[in-house]
């Protein structure tokens, strides 16, 4: 089994033994790619380039094709995000009713811009596209959470409650 | 446009029937409706009946393109050594559509119903559900759902008694509009970029893993279970002509009741927007335009949109699509020019980047829209916009590159002279901006 030439810190052994349990579902063990990479983010907040290495090995890839893959999905990081990553939608039904405003406000008050984490590692800010909650536009998600309806004062207030 | 709905009044609604049920997304709540009644009539049928059955309903599929499902399932070669798949697509990533994630959260069973018959009628052991990695709140009730099935044994190694297997695996996406095209979404599913591959051959020949693959969307699977329960010509009867059945709209822009709402197809756009979304949010701000299917059909202008009745034929005989039923309605003030520019960063945002033509296009168009819109552009630019478009469309290996073409030449069309009073003003001469 490739775990033994793997570093097991990267992934608890509940984690591989989920992912070995969901590779039945798969006839190839590069289908674990997206699980995988999930796993280490859920684990460290991002994917280093030695967990992209060690991915590789455990689904007997090459790591090119991990890299290759982790920079193509909006989603996952290659970067340490902040604590709370606020994705602010900026596409059309959002921008109708104020995405821009939003936006705004949030790099004016953060002191940040879009990629950018703030300096005490609390917030980072994204711009991204349709989340697919248009009918509660505008829409942010911090972290995995839908924040709807938004204003910025209301993004202030939610902001402001976090632990 | 003539109004030609037929259904009768106890059957406008299938999908959202139980939306708003307390627990709606729990299995005893969808037994207690009569769920899994559907699939254990299917089971005890011949497959190719399923199939046939599908077919007489005329059911199209509800993510895009409109192609008939049961037709599609009959794609599939008879007597194929090789496994075959079924992919449902929620990667619900159109601009302007949210349907799919109201059957994920408040009515999974019904999807997985649906997914049982649609194996069993395609001779499929193994589905996988590829989720937006955005909607982990669906996510997680899906997998809830899933769970619960398999307890119960709907599931797993002998669904109803039926003897044939079928697991069910939820796949989560990671951040990519592409991954919603079904040869892109293949390629993620596999492990690697999501890439849309050439065509043919079609996915129901050399799909996933190399298989024959049936690749349809939530709300296409979830229409199955009642017309296996009512009969596929039951269906028919509900919409009009070749639009048959029922439809989640999304509606969404500056409408007084944004959300999801259900009508038997052909009901006039007038109708949606007045009876159920409210009307205008701003009584003083009538109507300016309409995106009917997603941002990546052509616009409407408020006069055609207030004529139309919302079906395949109709919309397209206007120019447009029906698309993914996103339907963004536009105010009286908001700038078309700058709605546009929003559109253009959508795309040149989620190119691939496999096609020059389209990435490189994509990005071109949408930097002179906001040359336009904030400064700097000549006259010279609308003409090169009309020229990029024409390299685009057409020339690429998926219709990302059509799908901003489309719209990007209907805005310039229909709003003409906004686009030359930004030139004239050489930036957006709208009072800034009427944009909350
Ligand atoms: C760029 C692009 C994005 C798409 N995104 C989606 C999507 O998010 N969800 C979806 O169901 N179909 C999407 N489609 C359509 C799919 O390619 C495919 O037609 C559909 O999943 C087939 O299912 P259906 O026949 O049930 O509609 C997209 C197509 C393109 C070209
Ligand atoms: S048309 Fe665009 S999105 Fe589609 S494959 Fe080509 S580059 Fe990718
Ligand atoms: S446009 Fe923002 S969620 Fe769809």
């Amino acid at each position: 089994m490739p775990e033994t030439s793997t570093k097991p810190e990267l992934l608890p052994p509940a984690a591989l033994a989920r992912l070995e349990e969901l590779a039945r579902r798969y006839p190839t063990r590069e289908a674990l790619m997206l699980p995988a990479l999930w796993m280490v983010q859920r684990e460290h907040g991002w994917i280093s380039t030695e967990a992209m290495q060690y991915v590789a090995k455990l689904l007997d890839v090459s790591p090119v094709r991990v890299y290759g893959v982790v920079s193509f999905y909006h989603m996952f990081h290659e970067r340490a995000p902040g604590k709370y990553n606020i994705q602010v939608c900026q596409t059309l039904s959002c921008s109708l009713l104020g995405a821009e405003k939003l936006l705004q406000h949030l790099q004016d008050t953060l002191g940040i811009a879009h990629g950018e984490v703030c300096p005490n590692g609390r917030f980072m800010v994204q711009r991204v596209e349709c989340l697919g909650a248009c009918e509660h536009a505008p829409v942010c998600q911090i972290n995995d959470d839908f924040v709807f309806d938004l204003t910025p004062a209301a993004l202030d207030a939610k902001l402001a409650e976090l632990p | 446009m003539t109004s030609g709905t037929k259904e009768s009044p106890a059957v406008q609604r299938i999908l959202s029937l139980h939306f708003d049920t307390p627990e709606s997304e729990r299995l005893a709540t969808y037994t207690a409706s009569g769920g899994y009644s559907a699939c254990r009539r299917a089971f005890a049928r011949p497959p190719e009946d399923v199939t046939e059955e599908v077919k007489k309903s005329g059911l199209r599929g509800r993510g895009g393109a409109g192609f008939p499902a049961g037709v599609k399932w009959g794609f599939i070669p008879k007597n194929t050594e090789r496994p075959v798949y079924l992919c449902i697509n929620a990667d619900e990533s159109e601009p302007g559509t949210f349907k799919d994630r109201y059957i994920m959260e408040r009515d999974p069973h019904m999807l997985l119903e649906g997914i049982l018959i649609t194996c069993w009628a395609i001779r499929s052991h193994d589905a996988y559900i590829y989720i937006r990695g955005e909607f982990e709140d669906a996510r997680r009730v899906l997998q809830a759902a899933i769970d619960e099935a398999y307890a119960a044994g709907h599931l797993g190694a002998n669904p109803c008694g039926s003897g044939w297997r079928i697991d069910v695996t939820i796949h989560r996406g990671a951040g990519a509009y592409i991954c919603g095209e079904e040869t892109g979404l293949l390629e993620s599913l596999e492990g690697k970029k999501g890439y849309p591959r050439i065509k043919p051959p079609f996915p129901a020949v050399v799909g996933l893993f190399q298989s024959p693959t049936i690749i349809n969307n939530v709300e296409t699977i979830a229409c199955v279970p009642w017309i296996l329960e009512h009969g596929g010509e039951a269906y028919a009867r509900i919409g009009v002509g070749k639009s048959t059945g029922t439809k989640l709209w999304c509606i969404s822009g500056h409408v007084a009741r944004p959300g999801v709402y259900e009508t038997p197809l052909g009901v006039p756009f007038r109708t949606l927007l007045e009876e159920y979304a409210g009307g205008m949010r701003h009584p003083d701000r009538p109507l300016k335009a309409v995106i009917p299917g997603g941002s990546s059909v052509p616009v409407l202008t408020a006069s055609e949109a207030l004529g139309v009745n919302m079906d395949y034929e109709s919309l397209g005989q206007l120019g447009t699509m029906l698309g993914s039923a996103g339907v963004m309605v536009i105010e009286e003030g908001t700038c078309m020019v700058w709605a546009l520019a929003v559109i253009t960063r959508f795309y040149a945002e989620e190119s691939c980047g496999q096609c020059t033509p389209c990435r490189e296009g994509t990005s071109w168009v949408n930097d002179i829209m906001w040359r336009l819109e904030r400064g700097g552009a000549t006259p010279e630019d609308i003409a090169l916009v009309h020229n990029l478009c024409d390299n685009m469309i057409g020339k690429t290996i998926c219709v990302l590159a059509d799908a901003m073409v489309m719209p990007a030449k209907s805005f310039m069309k229909k709003f003409k002279p906004e686009f030359d009073a930004h030139i004239a003003a050489g930036r957006c001469p709208l009072p800034q901006p009427v944009r909350d």
